[in-house]
């Protein structure tokens, strides 16, 4: 452990493990996967919290997030600068909120944000359309998508204004069997 | 004390003013300014009043720190006292607010050099608020903590007040501070001037000591730090950045520290202190206890590995493997710590008894290598089974009394079990909540099917074409109900597949009693005259049953044409079936061969009394002084000890069902694997996707496996100690095995189902196979006597007759008396039917809450199709309205377009305040071109119908997204 320990002082881990779901083994771990994504650019010395990012392409290949068809959203949103090149404190964010322990309430508000493609805080047909085109591989038609696409709103969207809202997310998310279950990456 | 927290939050406000400057987004707010001027304006004049009343105070601020300073001087005195002694942290926090007390009254210059100091520290803090603030790109959120955080300053109260107003409000009231602080602040932060500080500190105590250290004051300080540390409590769960949630747990973390000591007056102020540094050192203890606790928890790294690679499906298996393990863990811990250990500790040695020896017949195969599986010889006479352990009361120097011990732990295993299945299946049933709803069915396949957890080419590829054809099923389905083509031939195929399934049942049923019949006809005969295949029968049969019966019913399901999910629970099943016959005619064979050992027993018993006889007749005339009995043990003639066979043939069963297991594992998986990797070069077909290509991980089946392999254990647990240690060995060794396994030679199924559901499915099937695999123990403990020679319960008339020898030899007379009214039927029949009549009662209650639940579902249901009906007239309406106006105002339209351009850049500056606002000759000509969809955001509001929504708000984030909407449609 000594030599764990003169990575973050314990202040530093008590604060993330304050701020996150992990435990401080886990944040260990989680920065050492961190520094392997590019050993070169990460210190081994955080007690100063220096200011590295790393860019997406190497977050985006991690084997968690590679064959996921919306990890670039991912990465845009849980990433401060919004295009996906990470601190290490936003790779603790994300993983904390995507891990098992997080509630339901703190998942819908990050599966919104993440299925909202271009940021208007509402998820409109085109948002829509992206994330069928990036579960199906663009395997359904356009009458298909457009239907579903329809058929989504017509159920999901409660005040009527052609696009569905975070409220009307998260009334739609939180009774679904599966959320909690497939929304969330071990690491 | 508060004088110190006032500034803090006086300068908070002011940053917070000067922050909503420099955001020019603010600065076009002019509407909602002019809108709410007369409110801000109205919020300034309390202000004022309230410095002004405060000026007037002055007189009474005099007293009272006359007051504190005598109080303060002889605490001074006190303190310097207690500096020397007491424990450090707790004196310096109670020394610096005293020094500061001390200095308030005294010198006023040392007081405002110190609030200068705090001024300072504040401002420090205010340029990193500033710098990390520049940095963040949701102001709102950032804005939204500090309204929290100012209302749990409890100077705030007017906030407090103005809380049921939406918050958007309040932020424009503070904005129309702006105009007037904003040149106070500025003037104060930039340039170093005393003076300023100086005027700023005196205003600003003589604010904070309006209540300085009034009762309530301190309430709310209590209140304020209560506040905080829930806020440290729950900042996990904020959705804010990390740096932003650092900052504040940073934040609160220092005032929690700094004001904690403030509360609590005179001897409450020392406990207090003791309590919160208690506190602390609990919270430590607790996390490291967390963070100890995950720590144990085995093969964690492993499950998340094969998560990644198949899916949340193949881990549960897992998973549930581990559960399992420890439980088995625990039965284990308790057979072993309370039967065998004692047992062998204190116990009588091997070869004292005849029941502890092996008999000479077997002496000399007792060492053979066969044991190791067989649990013959010396295996058979130790504390691994029920023969070996003695009848006597209590053993040792503890006077542990084994019978009952032995007994109370084959109930203790079994009542644990059905607690926790039970326990885990409530659980779990919690989580489920409301799932068999279908209003969300496209919408939660959009959002929910991807499983995050796939980090695996292969898998992914089968998920997207999984998620495609769902998605084409669902549609089809959508557009028409499916028409049935030949409906006739389908049922026909079904019916004969079901058919087909149950000879399948009948046959293998048929084949394991004959099976067992035959190898008791073998056993009388004596086993020496077998072979290998002859011994072990019964358990090959099973095994190679159990693993070709359910690939021939894979075959025959693909007869019945079910989609897939209902075919993988018809699949099921029949496994279950098929199993449970297997186990239950294994019993039943057992039973046949308890009743012949009983036999067996009678004979040995008659033959017993003659054999001493003859010892007596033999050994008398010799040597008349010696103890009657002068055989050795091993020569003794002994009874059958039926339990003992039972509890072997268990171990048996346990044993051949894990070889095949992992020989199956390593021929149809490895080998398979192997072959098909390296003869693929040199062969006609693609053999990776042709016909054998790799295996599939089989969860249901698996999952089957290690559920009727646990019903075995709680079977044969009472008659063989041993077998939760065989258990934990073979699941320890599995674990690895078919971790390995499925790593390096399964391929992930290609249709992959969702863990979650299955789950409760399958504890619904232990605990089925829990109670099912009781029964017969139960039975064969309470109806058959136990054996004559061996066990701890020989001798007895049954087993069960341990519990009253105890009652009445180890407790006083009163409580065996007390027992024996209890038991008596008269009063244990009223208990049942009682018991019976609340088990009633809970489960009406559960189903009437169950309709009432789905009643209020319903209702919710037309309530939305109302709103949307009503929405939708509304839109119309308006929609109309808006094409009148158009049609009127056509021509001047160019004049208004800029002015209403503005407007519109106000409107929508409002709506997106996190910076990620509408560009305004966007919305401009959204508005133009399609006036239906546009009008219903800006001209109508929904009606108070939002109410059942407003659950899923976010904790940190009650009112954001209501707000963003209202301001939407304003």
């Amino acid at each position: 452990m000594g030599n764990k320990q003169t990575i973050f002082t314990s202040q530093q881990l008590d604060a993330y493990q304050d701020c996150t779901y992990f435990t401080r083994k886990e944040i260990l771990r989680l920065f050492h996967r961190y520094r392997d994504l590019a050993p070169q650019l990460v210190p081994l010395d955080y007690t100063a919290g220096p200011d590295v990012r790393l860019p997406y392409e190497l977050i985006g290949s991690m084997p968690e997030l590679k064959d996921n068809p919306f990890r670039q959203r991912i990465a845009e949103v849980f990433s401060e600068d919004g295009e996906g090149n990470m601190t290490l404190d936003d790779f603790l964010d994300m993983f904390s909120v995507l891990s098992e322990m997080a509630p339901r309430d703190l998942k819908a508000y990050y599966a919104f944000k993440i299925y909202d493609f271009n940021n208007d805080d509402f998820i409109c047909r085109s948002d829509l359309e992206k994330t069928l085109n990036r579960l199906t591989r663009n395997e359904l038609t356009e009458d298909e998508v457009r239907m579903v696409c329809e058929k989504v709103i017509d159920e999901a969207d409660l005040d009527n204004d052609g696009r569905l809202s975070l409220e009307d997310f998260q009334h739609m998310i939180v009774r679904a069997p599966d959320f909690l279950s497939t929304f969330h990456i071990r690491i | 004390m508060p004088r110190h927290k006032l500034i803090a939050s006086e300068s908070d406000v002011s940053i917070e003013v000067e922050d909503e400057g420099k955001d020019n987004e603010f600065s076009i707010y002019y509407v909602e300014v002019e809108e709410n001027f007369e409110g801000g304006k109205e919020k300034q004049a309390t202000r004022d009043g309230k410095r002004r009343r405060v000026r007037n105070s002055e007189v009474g601020r005099r007293a009272s720190e006359k007051r504190t300073t005598e109080a303060g001087n002889k605490k001074a005195e006190k303190k310097h006292d207690k500096r020397h002694k007491t424990a450090r942290k707790e004196g310096e926090k109670h020394g610096r607010k005293q020094r500061r007390k001390n200095a308030d009254a005294e010198e006023a210059e040392e007081e405002s050099g110190k609030e200068k100091k705090n001024i300072k520290n504040e401002r420090t803090k205010t340029l990193k608020l500033e710098d990390e603030k520049e940095k963040d790109v949701k102001k709102k959120r950032k804005k939204h903590v500090k309204n929290e955080e100012d209302d749990a300053k409890p100077e705030k109260t007017k906030h407090k007040d103005c809380h049921d107003m939406p918050l958007k409000e309040k932020k424009k009231k503070k904005k129309i501070k702006k105009p007037e602080t904003i040149s106070e602040s500025e003037s104060k932060s930039e340039p170093e001037s005393q003076s300023d500080s100086d005027s700023e500190s005196k205003d600003n105590p003589a604010v904070g000591v309006l209540g300085s250290l009034t009762p309530e004051e301190l309430e709310k300080l209590k209140e304020a730090v209560d506040e905080r540390k829930k806020l440290i409590a729950t900042l996990r769960g904020k959705p804010w950045p990390m740096r932003k949630k650092l900052v504040v747990l940073r934040e609160s973390q220092e005032f929690v520290e700094k004001y904690e000591g403030a509360l609590g007056k005179g001897k409450g102020r020392k406990l207090y202190a003791y309590k919160v540094m208690m506190m602390k050192k609990w919270m430590k203890f607790q996390r490291d206890f967390e963070n100890f606790k995950t720590a144990c928890i085995p093969w964690e790294m492993k499950i998340k590995e094969i998560e990644s690679h198949f899916g949340s499906s193949v881990a549960s298996y897992f998973i549930f493997l581990r559960w399992m393990y420890g439980i088995n863990m625990i039965l284990f811990g308790l057979t072993f710590g309370l039967v065998m250990v004692p047992e062998a500790l204190m116990g009588k040695p091997y070869g004292s008894l005849p029941r502890k020896t092996v008999p000479r017949g077997e002496e000399a195969s007792a060492m053979n290598f066969a044991v190791l599986w067989d649990f013959g010889g010396y295996a058979k006479y130790s504390v691994l089974f029920y023969g070996y352990y003695n009848s006597q009361r209590a053993i040792g120097w503890l006077k542990f009394r084994m019978p009952l011990s032995y007994f109370l732990v084959g109930v203790g295993t079994v009542a644990y079990s059905y607690m926790v299945v039970i326990r885990t299946m409530a659980r779990n049933a919690n989580e489920e909540g409301g799932g068999d709803d279908t209003s969300f069915n496209f919408s939660w396949k959009t959002f929910t099917s991807w499983d995050y957890l796939i980090g695996n080419p292969e898998t992914a590829d089968n998920k997207f074409a999984s998620i495609t054809t769902s998605f084409k099923e669902t549609i089809v389905e959508e557009q028409e109900s499916r028409k049935d083509d030949n409906i006739h031939l389908t049922r026909f195929l079904r019916v004969l597949a079901n058919f087909l399934v149950l000879c399948c049942l009948a046959g293998s049923g048929y084949l394991i009693y004959f099976v067992v019949r035959r190898s008791q006809k073998f056993a009388l005969e004596g086993l020496e005259k077998y072979g290998w295949w002859e011994r072990n029968e019964v358990n090959m049969v099973m095994s190679l049953l159990g693993m070709f019966c359910p690939m021939l019913f894979d075959v025959i399901s693909t007869l019945e044409n079910y989609h897939p999910r209902i075919a993988l629970q018809w699949q099921l099943g029949r496994i279950f079936a098929l199993f449970l016959g297997n186990l239950y005619t294994f019993i039943i064979a057992l039973m046949d061969a308890i009743q012949l050992k009983r036999a067996e027993e009678e004979i040995v018993k008659k033959n017993m009394t003659i054999w001493q006889a003859n010892l007596y007749n033999g050994t008398m005339p010799d040597n008349s002084t010696a103890p009657p009995f002068t055989a050795h043990p091993a020569d003794v003639p002994r009874g059958p000890c039926w339990e003992t066979m039972v509890g072997q043939e268990f171990v048996r069963l346990i044993i051949s069902d894990t070889m095949t297991t992992y020989i199956t594992l390593l021929i149809g998986d490895f080998f398979r694997a192997v072959l098909v990797r390296f003869l693929n070069n040199c062969w006609c077909w693609d053999l990776e996707f042709g016909f054998p290509s790799y295996s599939e991980f089989d969860v249901s089946g698996n999952v089957l496996g290690l559920i009727f392999n646990q019903g075995m254990i709680w079977m044969g647990a009472f008659y063989a100690p041993c077998l939760p240690a065989l258990n934990l060995l073979r699941l320890h060794v599995s674990m690895y095995l078919q971790c390995w396994a499925v790593m390096c030679c399964n391929v992930p199924q290609e249709r992959v189902f969702k863990a979650s559901g299955s789950n409760n499915f399958y504890m619904a099937m232990l605990l089925v196979i829990l109670f099912l695999s009781t029964l017969p123990a139960i039975y064969t403990i309470v109806t058959i006597p136990p054996s004559f020679d061996c066990g701890p319960f020989s001798g007895k008339n049954r087993m069960f007759d341990v519990i009253q020898e105890t009652l009445e030899t180890d407790f006083p007379a009163w409580f065996g008396k007390v027992f024996s009214y209890a038991s008596n039927p008269g009063l244990v029949l009223p208990f049942l039917l009682l018991l019976v009549l609340a088990i009633y009662y809970l489960q009406s209650t559960s189903k009437t809450y169950k309709r009432v639940n789905m009643e209020l579902k319903k209702k919710l249901q037309t309530q939305n199709e109302e709103n949307k009906k009503k929405n939708k007239l509304a839109a119309l309406k308006a929609a109309n309205e808006l094409e009148q106006q158009r049609s009127n105002s056509a021509s001047d339209l160019g004049v208004n377009e800029e002015s209403s351009s503005l407007d519109e850049a106000g409107h929508h500056r409002q709506a997106g305040q996190n910076g990620r606002f509408i560009h305004p000759s966007q919305s401009q000509h959204t508005q133009n071109s399609g006036p239906p969809v546009t009008s219903t955001h800006t001209t109508t509001r929904t009606p108070a119908s939002r109410g059942h929504t407003s659950s899923g708000h976010l904790p940190g984030h009650p009112h954001q997204p209501q707000k963003n909407s209202h301001s939407k449609r304003r």
